[in-house]
């Protein structure tokens, strides 16, 4: 109000013409409408909110009880794990399928296809249960040449537990859907970018490396920054395997035990939403690095055609 | 009389049944500009393409600098070279291509050193020292740390220039630099490029500026179809074309 008025104050120094001007006010068009619906659902929001409070079904001493239990925190770190180790190599995996099916090798080009074919064309729970049962359809696994006496051979049993089972499960699927995305990211790149640096003399990989993935990472990261977030919420799956230390079978279990699955539901629930959101805030700041150059060259680019007139 | 910069030798190339360049031979003596005209699709940018080895040939050789480009003779047979070979082939070829093809994600500065780092090895600080002084050569000083996108065309393909001679190039090639540019902006670009014919390098620049290839030109070919139709010094191919192609191209261009 004060600014308000301080400003009508200077209009009227001004001189008549300018007091004309302050006569005419637009106004903004108001929306009825939309104030009613948007009261409405905070009113409905809020009654949802009151009610859950002192629902009986929610227990929420319960769920504060087990929401910092060491058995679900130590869950939390394992879930996270899984997340992280899986993330890792699938994104490894899937630049080299990215760049198996960009190869002018044919032989290449189609065991990249015949993988994303499999391993998008099935659900990632059938494969976890798959891989769940390694043992039973490998019980050795030989290092050798075919038909002489193997060099080394492990148990698989042995080799690999129930948590490495699920990592490699879990990482072979998304490797698929990461070689979508590299693909489309070195596919954004000019050409002109590649033949310029060959031009120059750098091998194949150096241009890969230092001309061809920065670029590409303004159009890979936004989507990898979704399988993330997306990969850390598939985890849930790995009881398929069967792997029971995760965030969700972990809550499932100490359910089990108490008779009272709802407020461990919602521990669950709350720990996946947290590291969701912490997942989000860095990709938010990460995006926001790697566009850096292009974001920066725009606007001084927009800016310094406006000074020279030109649109 | 000391061998030519570059030798070509009946060059055939076809792409699928697409014969591109029709037995080419031509030489550049060492300090020479060699003018090509032509019109579009008769296989300009293919022989300066072939010339640093980014496109394979069908049959004929090139020589540079006395060295076998792309491949390795073994009685009547060529053997592709590997491409590490090649590449190191390269190195002493500078290109400089129609659209600039500046490396989008880095400054002027990074984009003249990173071949001098990650190909020729060379510490940092020289590297920036050496670029810093093309950069002035090519009078963008002022804009060592603005990026690609922030420059004019004529600008961007200065830094182009740069970036290539900061290999130390013993043979530049220029395909149709000043054509992607607005009118007013290819005087500046053209002016770096006489300077760098001035200063004694040897180039092969494919050009539609006709006053230019006149005045910078130490021979000129016309090309169609991919085929030489006439060559020799620019001002008697340009002034008195003999074949009747040439005059029809030149009528059309002047
Ligand atoms: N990579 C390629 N694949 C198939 N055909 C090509 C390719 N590059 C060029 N050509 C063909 O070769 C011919 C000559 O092209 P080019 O050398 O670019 O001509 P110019 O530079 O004189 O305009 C054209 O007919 C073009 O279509
Ligand atoms: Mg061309």
């Amino acid at each position: 109000m004060a600014r308000k008025r301080f400003s009508q104050q200077k209009a009227s120094e001004q001189g008549p013409s300018v007091v004309v001007f302050a006569a005419i006010k637009a106004k903004k068009l108001r929306h009825p409408v939309r104030s009613i619906i948007a009261t409405a659902l905070i009113l409905i929001g809020l009654v949802v909110a009151v009610d859950a409070a002192f629902r009986p079904a929610y227990d929420w001493p319960a769920v504060a009880k087990y929401l910092f239990d060491h058995r679900v925190l130590e869950a939390l770190v394992n879930t996270v794990q899984l997340t992280i180790f899986s993330m890792l190599i699938a994104i490894v995996l899937g630049a080299l399928l990215a760049v198996m099916r960009l190869s002018e090798n044919g032989v290449l080009r189609n065991l990249a296809w015949l993988y994303l074919w499999i391993f998008r064309g099935t659900p990632v729970y059938v494969q976890l249960v798959f891989w769940g049962l390694l043992a039973v359809i490998y019980q050795n696994i030989s290092v050798g040449l075919p038909f002489a006496e193997p060099i080394f051979s492990w148990q698989t049993k042995a080799a690999l537990n129930a948590f490495v089972l699920a990592i490699i499960g879990l990482a072979l699927n998304e490797a698929a859907y990461m070689a979508e995305i590299v693909r489309a990211g070195l596919l954004s790149v000019d050409r002109g970018q590649e033949e310029a640096a060959t031009a120059l003399g750098m091998s194949w990989w150096q241009t890969i490396r230092t001309i061809i993935l920065p670029q590409a990472m303004k159009v890979i990261i936004p989507p990898t920054g979704n399988e993330i977030i997306s990969m850390l919420k598939t985890t849930s799956l790995v009881t398929a395997v069967p792997y029971s230390f995760d965030l969700y079978a972990r809550t499932h279990d100490i359910a089990a035990e108490t008779f009272n699955p709802i407020p461990l539901l919602i521990v669950a629930s709350f720990w996946y939403l947290a590291v969701t959101t912490l997942l989000m805030i860095a990709q938010h700041f990460i995006e926001k690095r790697f566009g850096r150059f292009e974001s920066y060259a725009k606007a001084k680019n927009s800016r310094y055609k406006r000074s020279r007139g030109v649109n | 009389m000391s061998e030519p910069m570059v030798k070509i030798d009946s060059v055939y190339k076809k792409f699928g049944s697409n014969l591109v360049l029709n037995g080419i031979s031509v030489e550049v003596k060492r300090g020479e500009v060699l003018c090509i005209i032509g019109p579009s699709g008769s296989g300009k940018s293919t022989l300066l393409r072939c010339i640093n080895h980014l496109e394979t040939i069908s049959a004929g050789r090139i020589f540079v600098d006395a060295n076998l480009i792309g491949y390795r003779q073994s009685g009547e047979s060529l053997y592709e070279l590997h491409p590490r070979d090649a590449a190191k082939q390269r190195r002493e070829i500078g290109m400089v291509f129609q659209n600039f093809n500046l490396f989008a994600h880095l400054t002027v500065l990074e984009n003249v050193i990173q071949a001098p780092l990650t190909v020729g090895k060379v510490a940092r600080a020289l590297a920036i020292e050496e670029a810093k002084e093309l950069i002035a050569r090519v009078g963008l000083t002022a804009k060592l740390d603005s990026y690609p996108a922030e420059l004019s065309g004529g600008q961007q393909q200065r830094v182009a220039i740069a970036r290539a001679l900061a290999m130390k190039p013993k043979l530049m090639l220029f395909d149709e630099p000043t054509s992607a540019l607005d009118p007013e902006l290819v005087g500046e670009v053209l002016d770096v490029i006489r300077d760098l014919a001035d200063s004694g390098m040897t180039m092969i620049v494919v050009t539609h500026e006709i006053g230019f290839a006149r005045e910078v030109g130490d021979s000129l070919i016309f090309m169609d179809a991919g085929e030489i139709v006439e060559a020799g010094s620019p001002r008697d191919v340009l002034l008195s074309p003999q074949q009747a192609r040439t005059q029809e191209f030149l009528s059309k261009v002047l």
